[in-house]
């Protein structure tokens, strides 16, 4: 049965108003359905018939995962661009892989991608060829368009549509630079995740981390950055000096991290845009551990003074810092609760790593790990619910707890798993493993369930890694 | 570069040992235990030509004051820690008493002290350990009479394993603190 879209969902145009209307990725997407359509549309093109030779058919649906289709985006018209590509034909294939590998690695979804569907006429965009995608057993369908305007930039549709119903259930509209076609795609990718798994969106974000070669005795360790897919990869820093465990902004502007730049481990807050950067504070002590309130206007670091390491808080932009901690112990690291309340950290003071949670300003310091082995690097979920941390018991494993120290549980099983952050929308978990004898390092994720596990493509060995927030 | 100082300096004490004609019979092949000796009276370079023989017509032993004195003259510059412990004992008394002893003899010279960890351990908690093992070196070396001004530490976490295996016996001489004098 084929069902027309709903009404008020309905597209008589190919989002002709984000031309009307184009918007940045500085700003948030339109909703083409917010906007007006007009202007005549070839909505109407006949479908071309569908390449029925069956490569590589859909699979149905198995267990939760949602079957998605994800064809060639189509444009108006093949023009040349600055994008991946060189025209505009390139960049929607491109786009549509894109899209498609973000979605396959997060485990709820069985997305198939361009490279195994037939292509889609561009007046099928807004109009699916709904039998031709039930023939192969799609339940999803993510379809959309690439068009470039003459100063360059491009407009990106991206629709998800439900196959069995025959109607749409989102849509959004970007307008890019070419060099940032790839946001466009993370968007699309966003969008289709939000709206079939019901979670915040995390695919366009970034990550920073080290970068690693050489040898185990002589490990080189670099500064770098790269989008939450691997692509776009830059190292800051050239090696020379041992870089180590970065934080990004909430806003994505600066980058604290750890440098033995002038010979002691000191943080760093890097400005990205100007390339410059300036220390932390100017206590005498050696610095470490950087984490960012999620306001961004304060920076957590710890700071040994003749041989005890305390907690310190210091304005982003530098001036005073308040200590936080005050036992003879090692207190360490620290993570903000979202609404920047409550800090958890971790402390030896009992004689081992414990995880412990204060308020803000300090006090009312408790522990909270009380399961055996030793507890460190405790990390709050961007939505609260849970802590993420290393437990050490021989081997060093991922596990999480709620910030009441209960429900702890592994997820990761390995023999060294260490320093989880989380992805903007809590969902993931991101950590490295280190290889044991070769000391070799990679960047891995896994999900809530620990079910899914998966190693990050990194061009060299990759430590340290840090999630930075969804980008406006 | 650490890797290669500790080794030295076992070579270098072994050969002060041989020169200080201690019983040594039936040590061939084991490294003695710099631990159980007594600090070298002061002034004792390496004379030997065990290894290291020097060149014809040079001044036998390194020059006064140098690195290569510092490690010709101390029991060791390395001491070693048990998994998560920064404590002095006895054995590292007598390492940090003949270094105490030949920073005396030369006023002028400086000393950084380097603090280490295993790999077993995560990387911030590393540093902070590291540091702790480096304070415990300098406030006992300041016990000794040595002025802290001329002290200073630094914390390589678990950045810089000097034995790259993943076993027991490894993470163990990871573990340590080492003395490096600055000129």
């Amino acid at each position: 049965m084929r069902s027309t879209p709903v009404t008020g969902l309905r597209v008589t145009g190919l989002c002709a108003a984000l031309l009307c209307a184009p918007l940045a990725l500085s700003a948030p997407p339109v909703h083409a359905q917010q906007a007006a359509p007009k202007g005549p549309q070839p909505a109407a093109t006949p479908a071309p018939a569908v390449d029925s030779s069956p490569e590589e058919d859909v699979v149905g649906t198995i267990n939760n995962d949602a079957a998605i289709a994800i064809p060639v985006f189509p444009t108006d018209e093949m023009l040349p661009t600055a994008a991946e590509g060189g025209n505009t034909e390139a960049l929607g294939r491109n786009l549509a892989r894109v899209i498609f590998g973000d979605l396959k690695n997060n485990g709820l979804f069985r997305p198939v991608g361009p490279d195994a569907l037939p292509r889609i006429a561009y007046g099928e965009v807004t109009a699916p060829t709904f039998p031709n995608w039930r023939a192969r057993s799609a339940e999803m369908l993510v379809q959309g368009f690439v068009r470039a305007a003459p100063d360059g930039r491009l407009t990106v549709g991206c629709y998800l549509y439900d196959v069995a119903l025959g109607s749409e259930l989102a849509r959004q509209g970007y307008v890019v630079k070419p060099e940032e076609w790839r946001r466009a795609a993370h968007k699309c990718a966003d969008m289709v995740y939000a709206r079939l798994s019901g979670e915040s969106p995390f695919f366009d974000s970034k990550i920073a981390y080290i970068a690693e070669t050489g040898p185990k005795g002589n490990r080189r360790k670099q500064l770098a950055i790269m989008d939450s897919d691997g692509a776009n990869h830059r190292f800051i820093t050239n090696g020379q000096s041992t870089a180590l465990t970065p934080r990004y902004s909430p806003d994505y502007s600066k980058i604290a991290y750890l440098s033995f730049l002038n010979g002691t481990p000191r943080i760093y807050v890097y400005d990205i845009g100007t390339g410059q950067q300036r220390l932390v504070t100017e206590g005498k002590g050696p610095t470490f551990a950087p984490r960012w309130s999620p306001d961004g206007k304060y920076i957590l670091y710890s700071m040994a003074i003749a041989g005890n390491t305390d907690i310190y808080r210091v304005p982003a932009t530098g001036g005073d810092s308040v200590k936080l901690t005050d036992s003879p112990g090692i207190d360490v690291g620290g993570s903000y609760s979202p609404d920047g309340q409550r800090i958890v950290f971790e402390s030896d003071r009992s004689g081992s790593q414990q995880v412990y949670v204060m308020n803000a300003d300090g006090t009312n310091q408790k522990r909270i790990s009380f399961f055996g082995g030793r507890a460190a690097t405790p990390e709050w979920s961007p939505r609260g619910d849970q802590i993420a941390f290393t437990h050490i018991a021989g081997n060093l494993r991922i596990a999480v707890m709620n910030p009441s120290g209960g429900d702890m549980r592994y997820l990761t099983d390995s023999w060294q798993d260490e320093a989880p952050t989380w992805s903007p929308n809590g969902r993931i978990v991101q950590f490295f493993r280190t290889a044991k004898t070769t000391g070799k390092t990679s960047i891995w994720q896994v999900d809530l369930t620990g079910r899914n596990e998966r190693r990050l493509n990194t061009p060299v060995d990759a430590s340290d890694p840090a999630w930075g927030p969804v980008l406006p | 570069m650490t890797k290669e100082t500790v080794s030295v300096n076992r070579k270098i004490t072994t050969a002060l040992l041989l020169s200080a004609g201690l019983a040594l019979a039936g040590c061939a092949g084991t490294v003695p235990k710099e631990k159980d000796l007594p600090p070298q009276p002061s002034g004792v370079t390496t004379s030997t030509t065990t290894i290291n023989p020097p060149p014809v017509g040079q001044p036998a032993g390194p020059a006064p004051g140098t690195r290569a004195d510092f490690m010709a003259s101390v029991l060791a510059d390395t001491i070693l820690f048990d998994t998560d412990r920064y404590n002095i004992d006895s054995e590292d008394q007598g390492i940090l008493q003949s270094q105490a002893q030949w920073l005396a003899r030369y006023p002028a010279a400086r000393v950084t002290i380097e603090g280490h960890c295993d790999e077993r351990g995560t990387r911030d908690y590393n540093l902070a350990l590291g540091e702790r093992r480096a304070n415990a070196v300098k406030n006992y070396l300041v016990s000794l009479g040595v002025d802290a001004a001329r002290i200073t530490t630094v914390s390589y976490g678990k950045e810089r394993p000097v034995a790259l295996g993943s076993d027991e016996a490894s993470w163990a001489k990871n573990r340590r603190a080492v003395t490096i004098t600055v000129q």
